[in-house]
């Protein structure tokens, strides 16, 4: 147990137990984001699955939203410890997207417009764990939140479920994004509490 | 702790007596320093859980739970030269004062402007050590935005920042400076969008994003 707080009440919330460690409840949507917003017309927006050589699937806004969609609620939780519990989401699976590649790649780099990355086991991104989403809450996903499109991985710190997601480069090692260049942890797994590079 | 970088964090936790316990992230106001203390600056929130703690219960002599310190993007390093923006919305000062603090220990000229948003001017953090800044020669450019209430004779009324008062009081982007955008998402939006507007490069802007946390709605 950490140091007791003299004086220290606290406010604790029936919620708490179905959080993992750390966190706590928010029914706000907090914004954060390392630089500006970036906003991009419709009619430029592509997604590129690539291996770093090669293009191998690639879609427009229109064949994108050609393809299957689903609705799903999930929790987010963010590493600056706040929680959001049962948001909805519209967005088309990894799995339909993975569909036609054949790769024996190990880990994949998201790729964002306004250059953010981060990486993520393959593994972690196939088996209904992991959507490209565009609209949230019933509503089209706002740039602030990532919109038009973001990848949306609910399982793991919601720093790995990048806005303004434009594509998906396959990798055969590990390698850091972003934020797990600046001290993040390489995975990330709230239930671990796996927010640093130092943590387990 | 280790020592830290202007603009970087720590994670408080506070524990009652029964084991629960809560973290919060507060910024650093202190510059890097040689003496190992560290300074936060904390905005009591009425409704909040931990700060009204913090800023009235805690007294001299009490024990924290640090980690930290944490951060390695919205920081200033003493070793960059270029021109350096400074744009603060309400606490978002806090970070930047850091910054401030830490050019002023290292002894640096490196040319350093602060426009600070606040809603009147007894919002205003820091208001003594801002106003010696001001009357020092080789110091940080300051100007500041007054959103609710302007003091007396002010030439402005009181009005949220816009590309105007960008183009009056901020480093044009020619002079490619970097810039730090700090405080509540809708300013750091708004003040993002108006440095973008007049030509800084998005790769230029760098942000954090504070707010209350917690239930709100």
């Amino acid at each position: 147990m950490g140091t007791i707080s003299r004086g220290f009440t606290g406010r604790r919330s029936l919620a708490d137990a179905k959080l993992p460690p750390g966190q706590y409840l928010t029914t706000d949507f907090p914004v954060l984001s390392a630089g500006p917003t970036p906003h991009i017309p419709l009619d430029r927006w592509e997604f590129v699955i690539d291996d770093g050589t090669n293009v191998l699937r690639k879609w427009d806004w229109k064949s994108f939203r050609d393809l299957p969609t689903e609705t799903i609620t999930v929790d987010v939780h963010c590493v600056t410890r706040w929680s959001k519990l049962g948001t909805s989401w519209e967005g088309v699976s990894i799995d339909t997207m993975l569909a036609d590649v054949k790769t024996d790649a190990s880990h994949a780099m998201a790729q964002s417009y306004g250059d953010y990355t981060t990486n993520l086991p393959l593994k972690d991104l196939r088996n209904k764990q992991a959507w490209i989403a565009f609209r949230f809450d019933g509503k089209d996903l706002v740039p602030e939140h990532g919109g038009p499109a973001r990848l949306l991985v609910p399982h793991l710190y919601f720093w790995k479920s990048a806005k303004w997601v434009r594509g998906i480069t396959l990798m055969h090692q590990d390698k850091p994004g972003f934020w797990e260049s600046l001290g993040y942890h390489i995975y990330g797994d709230p239930w671990r509490e796996q927010r640093y590079s130092g943590d387990e | 702790m280790a020592g830290h970088v202007a603009g970087q964090h720590v994670d408080v936790r506070v524990t009652a007596p029964d084991g629960y316990s809560t973290v919060r992230s507060y910024s650093i106001a202190s510059s890097p320093n040689s003496d190992g203390r560290i300074e936060l600056t904390i905005e009591r929130l009425p409704n909040g859980e931990v700060s009204p703690y913090l800023t009235q219960e805690l007294a001299i002599g009490d024990r924290l739970e640090l980690r930290g310190p944490i951060g390695g993007w919205f920081v200033w390093r003493t070793e960059q030269t270029e021109p350096i923006q400074l744009i603060a919305g309400g606490s978002g000062i806090v970070p930047l004062m850091a910054m401030v603090r830490s050019r002023g220990f290292s002894a640096s000229t490196v040319p350093f402007r602060l426009l600070y948003s606040v809603r009147e001017p007894g919002a205003i953090f820091y208001r003594n050590e801002l106003l010696a800044l001001s009357d020092h020669n080789h110091s940080v450019g300051i100007a500041y935005a007054y959103t609710r209430a302007a003091p007396k004779n002010w030439p402005r009324p009181p009005s949220r920042i816009d590309a105007s008062l960008i183009a009056d009081t901020t480093w044009p982007s020619n002079l490619v400076p970097t810039c730090y955008v700090c405080g509540p998402t809708p300013f750091v939006e708004s003040a993002t969008d108006l440095l973008i507007a007049s030509g800084h490069g998005r790769d230029k802007v760098r942000t954090e994003r504070f707010g209350p946390i917690g239930e709100r709605k």
